[in-house]
Formats: structure tokens, C-alpha cells, sequence
């Protein structure tokens, strides 16, 4: 497997172990194995079979004064895996980002890209780029030359460096515009020339921070599908940070949920969805209807009667949480988590109805039919393998 | 009256408003008007005009006292702005790009604030004691072109750093930290990322201080010596002497200068490079 | 304390950075501290020393060097210094109070062109003031001249006597202070009245309907942070002008530039020339503060 660079040199302590020796110490290593650098392969970016590399981190904290961004966090990412950080703003998750790029140094706590530890690594001799949330473009560089930056800044041949950025500016569709300058770009041309100029140094690891949060919605949602396309064929480890759950759901392979300078809940988006690990995750994953409950020995019961969750809560006191779409309208009453129900308000919504009854508020998703009026009454089963316990 | 249509940018102004532009224009502009028409006027002596002539501009060119002071003019405000938008540019990275405490900022912002709020007429005197200082210690220091860029340099700095520090503070990090991500080290990352985008700022600051310089009387008035008279100390000395009209074209000249100096100070800060 | 950071992209210790920074600064700040900070505080020391009759100076510490200004010396009490801090707090009072009367609507008038002119209209009037001091002031000994229209204007309507000129005079000193300083007044009140809410003016019209309260209540309180720095920015200049009371003055009005200037030139009264300095630097800090405090941001060029 080719790397990109040779970090060799550099002693790679086990995962964990803290940073014990000297800062002078660790610097001169890593000066001494930076004079490894680069090897120009010839194959083209997109069956460059290196592939991505899987990263570690173990247990980084982060402080800003009295703010702690990031407490004990760990996660591994496997090779060629599409993840996303989502999380409200202010969570940590940037900081994350930033940790992982060498942009910011965390306070305990070791990142490693392919098995070797770069937490000492300044940002320039890490095996990994960024697209930045406002894109940072150099505006005094036009837009061939900014693809190129990191390139030059290796001192890659001249011919390497062409091949390498054409290769890039026709992935990107960015053919016509190498001579633009950044001034003249739409929104949308400079997230692509800032994925260029990311992508062009064929990084283990490509970071993304929240790229597209300057885009218009309809964009957004194209530009959504085109990165996980192009994260497919290159195989590459891709890190997105975001605030935006549909956007989450939308490109990942897992999702790692973040609150409070820690992750909460880490899956796959159909598992994170469907079996959300606290409140705040299920709200901030969609919508969902949260009923509050408490439980006598083997019985929960709540304002709208007792009910059967998929699984037996261990709180006194808590949450039970379904989706809109899982409750089941009914005729009749149901054998078990049965509700009878009035029909408070009904909202025509094209492809489906929002119809939301009483008691509990409950919002119910389903499909247009007859029938469905406010006033009606209503039988509804919340069935119990979708009915989640949950504590705050 | 419709309050949706309130506020419109561009309004007629009041007749009042506009004469009082006007005139104020006037006010600005007429006695520099006379200085220009004098210098086209042939009579040698009182102000009644005697026919066009040029001949007070060629007389300049014959003039070796205003040639020298001409020669003396440029020589300080271009070595004093070289050295000023060098220690200026210095000072303002130094300041801007490193994590000093606050302390070490508030003084750091209060020496440079000095020389720019110190009335002139006591900045004047305080480069005066200094230069005096010098050579009672050391001897030998004599009033002269080198103490008057000395005492240009000292203002300019400060000028040059606030001007460069307020461009790299609208920088910003994030392009700093693209180049780091992109394998550039700190020179590298200097040299093709911060250098050229703080240059227009560098520009503007080096254009102001070379026309603060050339504006200056009072500050060279204190620091010169006989041997180093400039085109303002060379007019002030000719007012004491009884004017020729040959300062007229000389004024007229350095006015058209400084023009051309303001509208090219004016092209660079308001450069379309800037978004 | 040797700390390993990352700033601005870049991994380094903080003692790194420190020397790092230290070294760009070293001799930028040097320069300004020994050059103009240290003889700033040297002039602290002189104004309270004294000149002995031999005139070396005599390092005893006394404030009869503020007393003479304040008009007591050994002979008991003259008027003679006062006269001159008077004359320059009237003179600078009246030189703010036109030019800002002049730069006030000149600088409404300014807002309401077309964007691009209004940037023709602010380096018209930047350009005279970035002409030489002793050019500016040269110009209007010139059109004040007895030969000159003005002068000859005023000759007619008997306000000087025949062949009079119109320099040097009290008037010839506002006329040059008040040409001196408008710059310095109409940009941080364009400045303000660019960022002038319209909405609130037509509020008040409804309101009051009379032009005058309109102004009172919708305009003039809006427009006062740019008129606090306005003041203060013609105010603190013109109370250390030197050349212009000398030059169109003719030494009948000196303010305190021009008395500094004497102590340090034909006088050589070091001690008391720095005294009056640090007076003149005091009221200058004095409306720099009220400044801070109430002025508005401005941008020069």
C-alpha cells in the first residue's frame, strides 16, 4: 500500500498512551521525518487503490478556557467509510475536525490516520485536507492555481502538477473555469474548487466542514448526492461535520451524534433513527412523539395508559418515544399499545398526512385516506418493537 | 406621506446645502487657484497680471538652492517610508499573528498610538531632546537629513503598522490554516499567502507615510539643519525672506504631486481586488 | 511557561512564538520608545526642574514652571502667559464651531450624491489638506494680499484702510485654522450621516412636523457620535497649531505652539517649554478620552 507520506520516523505509541515526552522531543522527530515526503504516483486519483485510511481517536479532550469542547472523546473510522459528525452548534464537533486536521491541538488524547500517530504532526504533515466551512479560497490565486496550492507547496513537478489538477478539475465538472478568479465563482463553483484543491492531494483522510451550509437548499440537496457518488468511487475516508440531520442521513455510512462535547450515539443513519440512544438524540434525529412515562416493576405507564416498549426501560421515570410514520391507525382497537384517540387537526402535505390527535398531541404520519377528518375518533397502535424507552 | 418609500439613498439637497458646498469648495480650492494663476503670471513683482509665462518654472530648473531641497524632499520621504513601511509592517505582524496576553497587547497598542496623538509641535520638541540626549552622550551628531528621517520614521511607523495591522486583522485565520492544511510550512505559507494578501495594505500604509512625510513642516522644521533644507523649510525660509514668484510654481508643482499621490492612494485602498 | 500550541495552523511552543514575536517587535517598538516615548518622559522631568540664571538647568523639583504659566512668576502675577492659553482655547473654540458649521451640511450634502460621487467629493477634499502645511498657509498670505480681490473688497467697504491687506490679522489666523481643520471634521460626519436611518427622520416628521424639531428629534441625535468626533478631531489640532498664527497671524495672536516653539528655540527655556508642552499634551488626552468614550470609529482614506 503506497502512503503518502513516510511518517515512519515518527514512534508511533500505543493508541491511549498519553504524550509523555518532551514537546522539543516530539517536535525534532517529526522534522526529522518530514524530510521523508512524497511519492508521485502515477495511477490517477480515482483507482489510486490505496483507498482511504481508517483513523483513530482515543480519548481527546479539549478545553477553550472554562469551555470544554471536546471530553474524552473517542471514535474509529474504518478505512473508505463515509461518516458524518452531527450535532447542534456548539457541540464539539468542529473542534473534532480541527483536532483531526492539526488545526488545533487537543489538550489529553491521541489521533492516529492508518495506524500512525500523527497527534504531534503539525497540520502541514498530516495525510489529511479539509474543505473549510467558508471554503477559505485564496482570493488573490485563480482558481487553477488554488487546486494546485498544496501540490506546489510539496514541490511537485510541473507536469505532475498539471496532470494531477486537470484530473481533478474534470471530476469536479470544473473543465472551463481553471483561468476564473475565486471573485467570479458562484457559492456552489467554490465548494467544488475547494473540494479540488482538497482532493487533488489524494489525502488518506478528507475532512469536510460543514461544506455546505452556504448553499442554497435545492444545491445543497444535489451537491449531497455528488458527494457520496464521488466518496463511492474513490473509496476514500470522508469526515463530514454538520449540524443538518437530513444532510447526515443523506451521505453516511455511520453517524456519529454529538452533545455537549461528547458522542452520544454512534450507527449506521437507519439504526441511529430507528434506536436512538437518549431523548436528544431522537429529537434531533427527525421528528418524533416523546410520552412520558414512569414505571412499577414490570409495568410503564403513562397519561395515555400503560404501553409495552421494545425494550424494558431500567429508569423510575422517563420517556417513551415513536415515530410519527410507525403508529398504526386502526378500526378497531388493537391486541396491545392500543389508543383511542380524536383527531385534532389533519394537514394535506401532497405525498402524505400530518394528522395530529388528542389526547397526548401525538403526531401521526400515514398515508392520504378517506376518512380522516377532525373530530373522528380513531384507534391507534403504537407497536411496541418501535416504541423506545428513553432516558433524557 | 407613505412611510414604505421612506429613506431613499440618493435625495435632492436643499439649495442651501448645495451653495454651502460649494462654497466651501471655493474656500478649499481658491487660494490654491491663485497660487497656480500667480505661477503662470509673467510680472516679477505685485499680483496684477502681465501675460501667461512659464518662465518662473523654467527658472526652478536653474534654481540649484530648490533643485537640492527638491532632491532633499524625496530623499526623506522615500528613505524615511522605506524604512517606516518596513518596521511598520514588522510591528504590525508582530502584534497581530502571536499570542501575546493582554497586557502585552495594551502596551504594545499604546506605544503605537503615541506618536499618532502627540500633537505635532510636541512630538517636534520630544525628537529635539532626543536628538540632544544623543550627542551630549555621544557627540559628534549634527542636526541634519539623517536626524529629519529619523524623526519621519518615528510618526510613520506608527501610521504604516495601523494601516497593515487592520488589513491582516480583516484576514483572518481560516486561509492561514487552508495553506497549513495544504502542506505549506510558515515561510512558505508567509511568502505565498500572507505577503501577497496583506501587500495592498502594505501599499496603502507605504503611500500614506510617504505623504505624511511630504505634508510635514512642523516635525522637520525642529529636526533640520542647515545642510539639509527641504522644498517646505526652503518656502517657509523664502516667506521670511520676501517671496519671488518662483515659489509659485514650486507650490503649484508639489500641489499637483500631492494630487496625483492622494488618487493613487485612493485607487489602491479602494482596489475591487478586496470582494 | 513553555506550552506546545497551534496557531494559526501552525504547531510550535509558545516560547517559539514569543521569541518569534519579540523579534519582529524589538525594533519597531525601540525605536518609538527611545525616540519619542522616553524623551516624552524626560519632558515630565524638565517641567519640574528650573533654569538657572546661568541657564544650565537645575534639577530641584518645583511647579513654578505651571505657576508661570498660570501668570505667576517672581514679579507676581501677569497676564502675559494667560493671555496666550486663552487665545488658544478661544481661537480653537471658534475654528471648531465654523468648521463644523461649514462641514455639517457639507457632509449631508456629500451623503445624498450617487455613491460614486461621493467618493469624487471626499478626495476633493482630502487633496488640499494633503498639500504641504506651508503651501496651504503660503496661499492664503498670497489671496489675502493688499492687491487681491478680498483685500480690495474689504478696502472699498471701508473695513481696512486703503492698500491695506487682509494678513496678518486675527481673522486671517480662522480663516486659515478654519480651512485647515475641515477635513478632519466632515469625514467622521460623512462617516455618520452615511449611516443615517431615514426611516427615523420621516418618523419624526410625521411627528413634529416643524423642520426645526424634526432636526432636534430625528437627525441631531443621531448624528452625535459623529459630531463628538468631529469636535474633538478639529478641537485637539488646532489647539497645537504653530504655523498658522505664526504665518497669518503676524506673532499678534501666539497660541501655545508658538510659545513651545520660543522656550525650545530663541529662549532655550527647556523647563518650561516642556512644561507648557505637557499642558498642551494633557488637553489633548483629555479630548482623545472623550473620544473614546462617546466618539464614533472613524476611517482616514
Amino acid at each position: 500500500m503506497e502512503r503518502q507520506y513516510d511518517l515512519s520516523g515518527v514512534a508511533a505509541p500505543a493508541l491511549g498512551a498519553l504524550a509523555s515526552a518532551g514537546d522539543a522531543a516530539t517536535l525534532q522527530l517529526e522534522r526529522g521525518a518530514a524530510k521523508g515526503v512524497v511519492v508521485a504516483g502515477e495511477r490517477t486519483l480515482a483507482d489510486d487503490d490505496s483507498a482511504g485510511c481508517d483513523l483513530a481517536v482515543n480519548g481527546v479532550t479539549k478545553r477553550f478556557g472554562p469551555v470544554t469542547a471536546l471530553d474524552d472523546v473517542s471514535l474509529k473510522v474504518r478505512s473508505g467509510e463515509f461518516v458524518t459528525l452531527l450535532g447542534p452548534s456548539g457541540c464539539g464537533k468542529t473542534t473534532l475536525l480541527r483536532i483531526v486536521a492539526g488545526l488545533e491541538l487537543a489538550d489529553h488524547g491521541r489521533v492516529a490516520v492508518g495506524g500512525a500517530d500523527v497527534t504531534r504532526i503539525p497540520a502541514n504533515r498530516r495525510p489529511v485536507n479539509t474543505v473549510f466551512q467558508n471554503y477559505a479560497l485564496f482570493p488573490h490565486l485563480n482558481v487553477y492555481e488554488n487546486i494546485a496550492y498544496g501540490l506546489r507547496a510539496r514541490k511537485f513537478p510541473a507536469p505532475e502538477v498539471d496532470r494531477r489538477v486537470g484530473e481533478v478539475l474534470e471530476m469536479l465538472h470544473l473543465e472551463e473555469m481553471p483561468k476564473r478568479r475565486i471573485t467570479q465563482l458562484s457559492g456552489g463553483q467554490k465548494q467544488r474548487v475547494a473540494l479540488a484543491r482538497a482532493l487533488v492531494n489524494h489525502p488518506d483522510v478528507l475532512l469536510l466542514d460543514e461544506p455546505m451550509s452556504a448553499l442554497d437548499a435545492k444545491l445543497r440537496a444535489e451537491v449531497q448526492l455528488e458527494l457520496r457518488r464521488l466518496q463511492r468511487q474513490l473509496g476514500k475516508t470522508f469526515i463530514l461535520v454538520t449540524h443538518d440531520q437530513n444532510e447526515a442521513m443523506t451521505v453516511s455510512d455511520r453517524i456519529f451524534v454529538m452533545r455537549e462535547a461528547r458522542i452520544v450515539q454512534s450507527g449506521p443513519p437507519a439504526e441511529v433513527y430507528d434506536r436512538p440512544a437518549n431523548r436528544f438524540v431522537a429529537e434531533f434525529l427527525g421528528t418524533t412523539n416523546l410520552i412520558n412515562a414512569w414505571r412499577t416493576n414490570g409495568t410503564v405507564h403513562t397519561e395515555l395508559g400503560n404501553l409495552v416498549p421494545r425494550a424494558h426501560p431500567q429508569w423510575e421515570k422517563g420517556f417513551l418515544s415513536i415515530r410519527p410514520e410507525q403508529i398504526i391507525v386502526r378500526s378497531a382497537k388493537p391486541s396491545s399499545n392500543g389508543i383511542r384517540a380524536i383527531i385534532s387537526e389533519v394537514i394535506y402535505r401532497g405525498d402524505h398526512l400530518d394528522v395530529y390527535v388528542q389526547p397526548g398531541n401525538l403526531h401521526v404520519r400515514g398515508l392520504p385516506r378517506a376518512g380522516m377528518k377532525p373530530g373522528e375518533q380513531i384507534w391507534l397502535e403504537l407497536p411496541a418493537r418501535q416504541l423506545e424507552a428513553l432516558g433524557e | 406621506m407613505s412611510r414604505a418609500e421612506a429613506a431613499p439613498r440618493v435625495r435632492r439637497s436643499h439649495w442651501l446645502l448645495s451653495t454651502i458646498a460649494g462654497a466651501t469648495m471655493v474656500f478649499l480650492y481658491l487660494p490654491l487657484v491663485a497660487v497656480a494663476a500667480m505661477s503662470v503670471n509673467a510680472a516679477r513683482f505685485g499680483v496684477a497680471w502681465k501675460g501667461f509665462s512659464l518662465r518662473w518654472y523654467a527658472q526652478l530648473l536653474h534654481n540649484q538652492v530648490v533643485l537640492q531641497a527638491a532632491l532633499n524632499t524625496l530623499i526623506l520621504a522615500a528613505v524615511s517610508t522605506a524604512i517606516s513601511t518596513v518596521l511598520g509592517t514588522l510591528l504590525a505582524i508582530g502584534l497581530e499573528r502571536f499570542p501575546w496576553p493582554r497586557w502585552m497587547r495594551r502596551i504594545v497598542d499604546a506605544v503605537v498610538y503615541v506618536p499618532v496623538v502627540t500633537p505635532d509641535i510636541v512630538f517636534a520638541v520630544g525628537m529635539l531632546l532626543a536628538f540632544e540626549a544623543v550627542r551630549q552622550a555621544m557627540g559628534g551628531l549634527r542636526l541634519g537629513l539623517a536626524t529629519m528621517i529619523v524623526a519621519h520614521v518615528t510618526f510613520q511607523i506608527s501610521f504604516v503598522a495601523l494601516v497593515v495591522g487592520s488589513r491582516l486583522a480583516t484576514l483572518g485565520r481560516s486561509v492561514e490554516e487552508a495553506a497549513r492544511d495544504l502542506y505549506a510550512d510558515t515561510w512558505h505559507s508567509l511568502r505565498t499567502i500572507t505577503l501577497p494578501l496583506i501587500a495592498p495594505g502594505i501599499v496603502a500604509g507605504a503611500m500614506l507615510a510617504f505623504t505624511l512625510s511630504l505634508d510635514d513642516f512642523v516635525i522637520s522644521f525642529f529636526t533640520s539643519g542647515p545642510s539639509s533644507v527641504t522644498l517646505p523649510l526652503y518656502i517657509y525660509g523664502s516667506l521670511r525672506r520676501g517671496v519671488s514668484p518662483d515659489i509659485h510654481a514650486l507650490s503649484t508643482i508639489v500641489f499637483l504631486v500631492t494630487v496625483t499621490l492622494v488618487l493613487g492612494l485612493q485607487l489602491f485602498t479602494r482596489s475591487p481586488k478586496e470582494e | 511557561m513553555n506550552r506546545l500550541l497551534v496557531w494559526y495552523g501552525e504547531l510550535a511552543t509558545t516560547r517559539k512564538l514569543t521569541t518569534r514575536g519579540l523579534a519582529l517587535l524589538a525594533v519597531p517598538l525601540i525605536w518609538i520608545v527611545v525616540l519619542l516615548v522616553a524623551p516624552l518622559g524626560a519632558m515630565v522631568a524638565w517641567s519640574v526642574a528650573s533654569r538657572a540664571a546661568t541657564g544650565d538647568i537645575e534639577w530641584t523639583f518645583s511647579l513654578q514652571n505651571f505657576g508661570r504659566l498660570a501668570g505667576y512668576d517672581a514679579f507676581g502675577w501677569t497676564k502675559s502667559y494667560l493671555v496666550i492659553l486663552g487665545t488658544t482655547l478661544v481661537i480653537s473654540t471658534i475654528t471648531t464651531v465654523i468648521t463644523l458649521a461649514l462641514a455639517y451640511p457639507l457632509s449631508f450634502f456629500i451623503a445624498q450624491r450617487r455613491p460614486a460621487r461621493r467618493y469624487l467629493w471626499l478626495t476633493l477634499i482630502i487633496i488640499p489638506f494633503c498639500t504641504n502645511l506651508v503651501i496651504r498657509t503660503y496661499a492664503w498670505m498670497l489671496l489675502l494680499g493688499n492687491q487681491m480681490p478680498p483685500a480690495l473688497l474689504a478696502q472699498w467697504l471701508h473695513l481696512i484702510g486703503p492698500s491695506e491687506a487682509l494678513y496678518p490679522s486675527t481673522l486671517a489666523v480662522y480663516i486659515g485654522m478654519v480651512s485647515n481643520s475641515l477635513p478632519f471634521a466632515v469625514l467622521p460626519l460623512y462617516t455618520n450621516v452615511e449611516k443615517l436611518d431615514w426611516a427615523i427622520v420621516e418618523a419624526s416628521r410625521d411627528l413634529y412636523s416643524r423642520p426645526m424639531r424634526t432636526f432636534f428629534h430625528g437627525i441631531l441625535p443621531q448624528t452625535l457620535p459623529g459630531l463628538v468626533t468631529a469636535i474633538v478631531l478639529t478641537f485637539i489640532p488646532a489647539m497645537g497649531a504653530f504655523l498658522i498664527p505664526d504665518l497669518l497671524g503676524g506673532g499678534k495672536s501666539w497660541m501655545l505652539g508658538n510659545l513651545i516653539q520660543h522656550q525650545f528655540g530663541v529662549s532655550r527655556d527647556f523647563p518650561f517649554g516642556a512644561a507648557v508642552s505637557l499642558v498642551l499634551t494633557f488637553l489633548t488626552m483629555v479630548g482623545l478620552l472623550i473620544l473614546r468614550r462617546s466618539g464614533d470609529e472613524v476611517t482616514f482614506l
